[in-house]
């Protein structure tokens, strides 16, 4: 399905290379937002974030509100914690993340007498009036303090924190902010649901997110697969100064610098930022998020999540609190059929498989993708015959091939040639690999292992 | 969740974990080579309808031995069968096609010899090879037989060439270079002239070569340069002497179409950036037309095919893709 008359900017709206899997996204978009019944308790990473933990701010066996700082640091890329329900905290404890990263965690028992629950948690994160009106009394720099004080970082699944995107940068001036709505990852559907029943935090954000950064342009992004989300953020954004445009259905679309590259025809230089030609990319998530802190001073304590595959009872979007375990989600979603074979936090191409189902849900996760074993199947490792259909996929046109070769060999001066350094860990050589050799494992451990310079 | 757990304990796992992508939509190795093998079909039958059931043994042979001696290296070496994956059944097929059919049985099961054990095996086996191994194979066979290699007999006769008939007996090729005798061009494009088992048919071998690229199993851009450059070379020459032999058929004879299709994109032995394949096709196109115009041989592709082999570590090197966003890093 491809929108037509959405040609309103001139550039090809798509990147080279990519791949193009099944979307899957018909298991959960029909399913509107449900909010999860209050867990019994909680688990709150630290650090759920690029960019320096927080610390404990919170002693054990203490009474706390929803949106009370667990955690907070000094640093700049950073950004505190709340609490996402009203309860008692006990002694802070280390969780593994699905990424492998371990890191302190606040548990909470969640009280009986919760403030919000059902849809009166959904009014007040996402339902009533965004007013647009106001937008022009905030200061850029207040802006910019309270998305740091609500804790909001890049929920699209990078989790840089926001307020350091957004900050101004007299030597790098902003011109442009994309919202990000592309969800290119197959088979999540958490901010297309977002997008159809609360456009107007979304537009509300972005407009905030651009006075905060300075752009004088604002793109709402979106691929082409969702043509009712493109449609709806449209109406939404008329009169308020919103680019809305569908781009092409291509993994990896919601990537930065392939956004960057659809919508603006600008290339982001090899190990550079957005901010180098002008541009600061959010998700849809993330300007909700925005709005609600600006708007309504309330810190990110939820977040939609597609609890979704072949491999799930019943596929649901749900609106849980962060620090929820992925189990409670998997079970509100009738529990895991009998041919399961790996559960994923995030989606199929970028996600991490999970050995714990007990471990949180941060503001990053987008969804669980649960596969059955057959789909998870792979053969056995190979040898490269040099096909280079990695090379042909590589949306940052890149010789995967060669680089995971350095890396095996750990021929660090090999990789540099190669830009290993550059590779997004997209997925999308693996993807393709009749070789089925790891690329992307081998990528990142060479980008871990390699000597700094 | 606590069911679940109980049966992740009581059980095999029932949750695995890997890194990602977690879906995969890749062609096994093995569905790469059915694709080659599939492509050369139009090839084979080619060979088999204008020189006869004899033109079927030697792909027989080939195949045959090519497997049975990958297997008997890897049986040897204790390591695990890899014949599955098919790619020792190609090479048998191509050099299987590039022998001529009057060729005694053995020559192509040494050639074949030649091309997994020397060529393939000793190298590290599929994707390690420096050389193409069918064509490694096939210089190893017409360095060892030469006359066997070169007696190309027209169909039902077989026997020592004849003084009489030379030009009809003698390959396309041959006879422009040293007779000054060209053939007729729907011949050569049908393949009803004398040659290697599979390389006369020029439709043929395109129709197979088009299904390969079609399929995304071979570069397009490595025949292409290859076709290209070979007819610029051929149009050059045919603008400066007085040849008879015109740029229509120095592409449609001898092995260049079956080599630019089969030959030039075996990925192991061709480079792997879209820069590197054009360097490489163009190279290997103006290569095979200075030897066919120059040396004192009529065809040039297996020779060029092997140089370019070795030139391809270093076209890799000085082609590395510039990376979106350009070659500095910040």
């Amino acid at each position: 399905m491809t929108i037509a008359a959405t040609t309103k900017v001139p550039p090809k709206r798509s990147f080279a290379r990519g791949v193009h899997p099944d979307d899957a996204k018909s298991l959960s978009a029909g399913s509107p937002v449900e909010v999860l019944p209050m867990p019994k308790s909680v688990l709150i990473p630290l650090s759920q974030h690029i960019g320096a933990p927080c610390e404990s701010k919170v002693k054990p066996r203490t009474e706390i509100a929803v949106g009370d700082v667990l955690g907070d640091s000094d640093a700049f890329v950073s950004a505190p914690v709340h609490a996402s329900v009203a309860g008692a905290t006990a002694a802070a404890t280390v969780v593994t993340l699905p990424n492998g990263q371990h890191v302190g965690a606040v548990p909470i028992t969640a009280s009986d007498q919760q403030p919000l629950a059902g849809r009166a948690l959904w009014d007040d994160i996402y339902g009533g009036d965004w007013p647009t009106g106001t937008i022009d009394s905030f200061e850029p720099e207040q802006i910019a303090e309270a998305v740091r004080n609500a804790g909001i970082v890049g929920m699209g699944g990078a989790t840089f924190p926001t307020h350091v995107k957004l900050a101004r940068n007299p030597d790098k001036p902003i011109d442009t902010l994309i919202i990000n709505g592309c969800e290119c990852e197959p088979y999540l559907t958490s901010d297309y649901r977002l997008m159809l029943e609360a456009p107007e935090p979304i537009i509300a954000g972005a407009l905030l997110a651009a006075r905060a950064a300075g752009a004088e342009r604002i793109i709402v992004a979106i691929e082409d697969n969702k043509p009712d989300a493109i449609e709806k953020m449209r109406s939404s954004a008329a009169g308020a100064g919103v680019e809305v445009v569908g781009v092409h259905t291509r993994y990896p679309m919601g990537g930065e610098k392939q956004l960057i590259v659809a919508v603006m025809s600008r290339e982001v230089p090899t190990g550079g930022l957005p901010l180098d030609v002008g541009v600061v990319v959010v998700n849809v998530a993330t300007a909700a998020a925005v709005a609600r802190a600006v708007l309504r001073g309330k810190p990110l304590t939820h977040r939609i999540i597609s609890i979704t595959g072949e491999g799930v009872v019943s596929p649901k979007n749900i609106l849980a609190p962060v620090g929820a375990g992925y189990a409670a989600l998997i079970e509100y979603c009738g529990g895991l059929t009998d041919e399961a074979g790996r559960v994923i936090s995030g989606g199929p191409m970028m996600g991490f498989a999970l050995g714990d189902l007990d471990t949180p849900v941060t503001k990053g996760t987008s969804g669980v993708v649960v596969l059955t074993e057959e789909q998870t199947r792979k053969a056995e490792e190979t040898a490269c015959v040099r096909c280079g259909r990695c090379v042909d996929v590589c949306p940052l046109g890149l010789v995967p091939t060669r680089i995971a070769l350095a890396a095996r060999n750990m021929d660090w001066e090999m990789a540099r040639r190669y830009y290993i350094t550059a590779c997004c860990e997209c997925g999308c050589c693996a993807y393709v690999c009749p070789a089925e050799i790891p690329l992307v494992q081998l990528i990142r451990a060479g980008k871990a292992g390699m000597p700094r310079d | 969740m606590g069911e679940e757990e109980e049966k992740t304990e009581q059980v095999a796992p029932v949750l695995s974990v890997a890194p990602g992508p977690h879906i995969s939509a890749a062609r096994s190795m093995r569905r790469v080579m059915i694709d080659v093998l599939v492509a050369l079909v139009p090839a084979a039958a080619t060979g088999v309808y204008v020189f006869g059931w004899r033109a079927g043994m030697q792909m027989g042979v080939c195949v045959v031995s090519c497997m049975f001696f990958e297997a008997l290296f890897q049986k040897l070496r204790k390591r695990p069968q890899t014949i599955g994956d098919l790619s020792a059944a190609v090479t048998g097929l191509i050099l299987g096609l590039s022998i001529p059919w009057t060729a005694p049985w053995y020559v192509g099961f040494i050639g074949s010899a030649a091309a997994i054990l020397i060529a393939k095996m000793l190298f590290g086996g599929l994707g390690s090879n420096i050389f193409n191994p069918a064509m490694a194979g096939r210089a190893f066979v017409q360095a060892c037989f030469a006359s066997e290699m070169t007696t190309y007999l027209l169909p039902g006769k077989i026997g020592p060439p004849r003084a009489v008939e030379i030009i009809s007996q003698a390959t396309p090729l041959a006879a422009g270079k040293f007779e000054q005798v060209a053939y007729n061009l729907q011949d050569l494009a049908i393949g009803t002239v004398n040659g290697s088992v599979g390389e006369t048919g020029a439709i043929a071998c395109a129709l197979g070569g088009l299904y390969l690229i079609f399929r995304r199993s071979a570069s397009w851009r490595i025949p292409l340069g290859m076709l290209a450059a070979a007819a610029v070379v051929a149009g050059i020459n045919q603008a400066l002497t007085d040849t008879v032999m015109t740029v229509g058929h120095h592409l449609l004879a001898g092995g260049l179409v079956f080599g630019a299709f089969f030959i030039a994109t075996d990925p192991a032995t061709s480079p792997l950036s879209s820069r590197g394949r054009w360097i490489f096709g163009v190279g290997t196109g103006v290569l095979v037309m200075l030897i066919r115009l120059f040396a004192n041989v009529p065809e040039g592709v297996m020779y060029a095919v092997l140089v370019m082999n070795m030139t391809v570590p270093l076209i890799d090197r000085w082609t590395v893709p510039k990376p979106v966003g350009g070659r500095v890093q910040k």
